[in-house]
């Protein structure tokens, strides 16, 4: 029978996440992925950077490693290298993804190495008290942008798929059923698999933005999703300010670890 | 004007009052609102600087070295992890001789992961030729911001002001702020001598310099750093004159008929003094000796203040992970080697990772040193205070 306790480190509870935060959610949902992936706890690396939603691998009874702000998927690819047969997963939030370790990210999907990175997008750097971060959409507020960012932001999902990745897609805290399957799928695939979440942070993005409570998020996330299906068919003005939820990318690339091996075996002549 | 501001908040206000050019600058716990005070500033439109978000502190730095070249005031602000990104950039903006200014709230450098005080992170910054100021409470990281401004650009040398994180950085205390119109007449205009933007007169920055000239290069920065002292020396001096508050380069406290003393960085200087006050009410003879100055190390003023203790107990909040303690004690046990008035050294390496030293703390510290007065010998010379097991 499936329990979360038996994942946890349940004495590192309580957790520091803010009530009505999205951490929490996406926290469970890898839990029960795993857990439907019969993968057992000593094989996943649980990696992560710096920020509320690197604090995950503090609470889970997995080998984790917690690094530098932006660094997880560099450790995460030393990692895997030395251990091919670990089951490498990499969690991380929007600002340590593509702010400070974008640099990371894109290499990362490029190699195409097997990892499996989770972003939680909350649209703010939530550790250090909300200021804008390279996915706060134009015009919303962050505490360094009082007035409403200027700046255009990144699409995750878009990036991981023009970089190389393998797999990529993109879910919210609402629609934790359909993250479940998400993580599941990247966890079963081979190369570099992502999964966008969007994730709620009422303390930090929803209040200076006037988004109301978690419940409210939630509410937002499920009547502005869309399908990747149905998105497809629709214009750029119908699309715009739509969360486009989905598997947006699945094609088969060289991985880079079975790459790595097949030249060492080339060279060696064995 | 008499206020209430935290450390942090007063950074703010003196960087309100400097208005400088040009602000780069990314997110990290306890600085993190230096910085972001400051944005309001600039959005509320009460500065006329130009801000500039970065995605990381290697790009904050790299933004302020940019500007910096041109002409332009500039300062950031960082803790830890961020100073610890920086480095790379840290010597090329002494190497170009750019005077910026970092307000640095020292935090423990992990792993592990900690968002305590300790200075190991100004410290790992130590030899990459920026001046280094560390500040004992809110007023004086006020008054140091704007003091550093001033010495940096007549050296020509990048500077950091550090304030000890959470204790200063949090702590709300009373402030007295020099009024707006002052700082930018105590400061004038930022001369310069090459400027990146000077078209008529194009110039190279950061040039390959092998063998035949990077030396002379480099001679010539150690060279700066030898005029800075009197240079601080001048500032604090006019800076005491707009403001009624006279910075040394040392801070001497009750050291004159001093018997033991302690020698510290930072808001341990504060709680030092309560202790020396405390045990001076009991007759007993002690003082303190605070490093306010600490790149480049003021070595006469400093023997000359240590000198007149017959023990002093080292405090530091680092370690040089060299086996040989702290790195305040190795620059006073440096120093004190040609004296001829060597007082007995002890180091005690405390606080790592923000663990509280409390008045009580030193005056036991404060003891031993007595203890070693009458003996006359060190028995162990380095010691960790206050952990486990020791
Ligand atoms: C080199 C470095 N710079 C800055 C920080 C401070 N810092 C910690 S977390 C964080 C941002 C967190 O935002 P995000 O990655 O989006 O994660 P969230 O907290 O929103 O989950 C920052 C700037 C740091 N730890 N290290
Ligand atoms: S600040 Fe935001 S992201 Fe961080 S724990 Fe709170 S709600 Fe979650």
């Amino acid at each position: 029978m499936f329990r979360y306790e038996y994942y946890l480190r349940n004495k590192h509870f309580p957790h520091i996440w803010c009530t009505g935060c999205g951490c929490g959610i996406i926290l469970k949902s890898l839990l029960r992925a795993i857990d439907r992936s019969a993968l057992s706890k000593d094989e996943i690396a649980l990696i992560s950077g710096i920020g509320c939603s690197s604090r995950t691998p503090g609470y889970v009874d997995f080998n984790t490693l917690h690094t530098t702000h932006g660094r997880a998927l560099a450790f995460a690819t030393g990692l895997k290298l030395a251990k091919p047969d670990l089951k490498v997963i990499v969690v991380s939030g929007d600002g340590d993804a593509t702010a400070i370790g974008g640099n990371h990210f894109i290499h990362t999907a490029r190699r195409n190495i097997d990892i499996t990175a989770i972003i939680y997008n909350n649209h703010i750097y939530g550790m250090t008290g909300g200021q804008a971060s390279p996915t706060t959409p134009l015009g919303k507020r962050g505490s360094t942008a009082p007035y409403g960012s200027i700046e255009p932001d990144f699409d995750i999902s878009g990036l991981a798929i023009a970089a190389g990745a393998s797999f990529v897609a993109r879910s919210t805290c609402y629609h934790a059923v359909q993250l479940d399957k998400f993580i599941e799928k990247g966890l079963s695939k081979k190369g570099f698999s992502l999964i966008e979440v969007l994730s709620p942070c009422p303390t930090y993005y929803s209040r200076p933005n006037r988004l109301g409570t978690a419940v409210d998020m939630m509410r937002w996330y499920k009547e502005n999703s869309i399908p990747f299906a149905r998105a497809k068919d629709m214009s750029a003005e119908e699309r715009r300010d739509k969360v486009i939820t989905g598997i947006l990318h699945d094609i088969e690339r060289p991985e880079f670890c079975e790459e790595y091996k097949r030249l060492t075996e080339r060279v060696k002549g064995t | 004007m008499i206020v209430a501001r935290t450390g942090n908040e007063a950074m703010a206000e003196a960087m309100r009052q400097i208005n400088p050019d040009v602000v780069a600058a990314y997110p990290i716990t306890p600085a993190t609102e230096v910085v972001q005070l400051f944005s309001k500033f600039v959005h509320d439109g009460q500065v006329d600087t130009q801000f500039v978000p970065a995605e990381s502190e290697h790009s904050a730095i790299s933004a302020c070295v940019g500007a910096s070249s041109t002409g332009a005031r500039v300062m950031t602000s960082t803790a830890s992890q961020g100073i610890a990104l920086m480095h790379e950039i840290l010597f090329i903006a002494s190497g170009l001789r750019l005077p910026i200014v970092i307000c640095l709230v020292n935090r423990a450098l992990s792993s592990p992961i900690n968002i305590h005080c300790d200075h190991s992170d100004s410290l790992a910054s130590r030899d990459s030729g920026w001046i280094q100021i560390f500040t004992e409470n809110t007023q004086e990281a006020y008054d140091t911001t704007i003091i550093a401004v001033k010495v940096a650009e007549a050296a020509s040398l990048p500077a950091m002001v550090t304030t000890d994180g959470f204790i200063i950085s949090h702590g709300m205390e009373r402030v007295e702020l020099v009024d707006d119109e002052a700082v930018p007449k105590f400061l004038g205009e930022r001369k310069i001598q090459h400027s990146l933007l000077d078209v008529d007169n194009p110039k190279t920055f950061g040039a390959l310099d092998l063998q035949d000239y990077f030396f002379e290069h480099k001679r010539s920065e150690i060279d700066a750093m030898d005029h800075v002292l009197p240079i601080i020396e001048k500032v604090q001096d006019e800076y005491g004159k707009l403001s009624g508050r006279h910075y040394p380069l040392v801070d001497e406290y009750r050291m004159d008929d001093a018997e033991v003393a302690i020698l510290c960085m930072g808001s341990t200087g504060g709680t030092g003094k309560v202790a020396v006050e405390r045990l001076r009410e009991q007759g007993k003879k002690v003082g303190l000796v605070r490093c306010r100055v600490y790149r480049p190390f003021p070595k006469e003023a400093m023997v000359a203040a240590l000198a007149k203790a017959k023990v002093v107990g080292v405090l530091d909040r680092s370690d040089t992970m060299s086996t040989l303690g702290g790195h305040l004690y190795n620059d006073a046990r440096s120093i004190l080697y040609d004296s001829d008035m060597r007082p007995h050294l002890k180091n005690y390496v405390y606080g790592l990772g923000g663990r509280d030293i409390s008045i009580e703390d030193i005056e036991s510290i404060y003891k031993e040193l007595f203890a070693i007065q009458k003996t006359g010998k060190v028995d162990k010379d380095i010691v960790y205070f206050g952990v486990r097991g020791e």
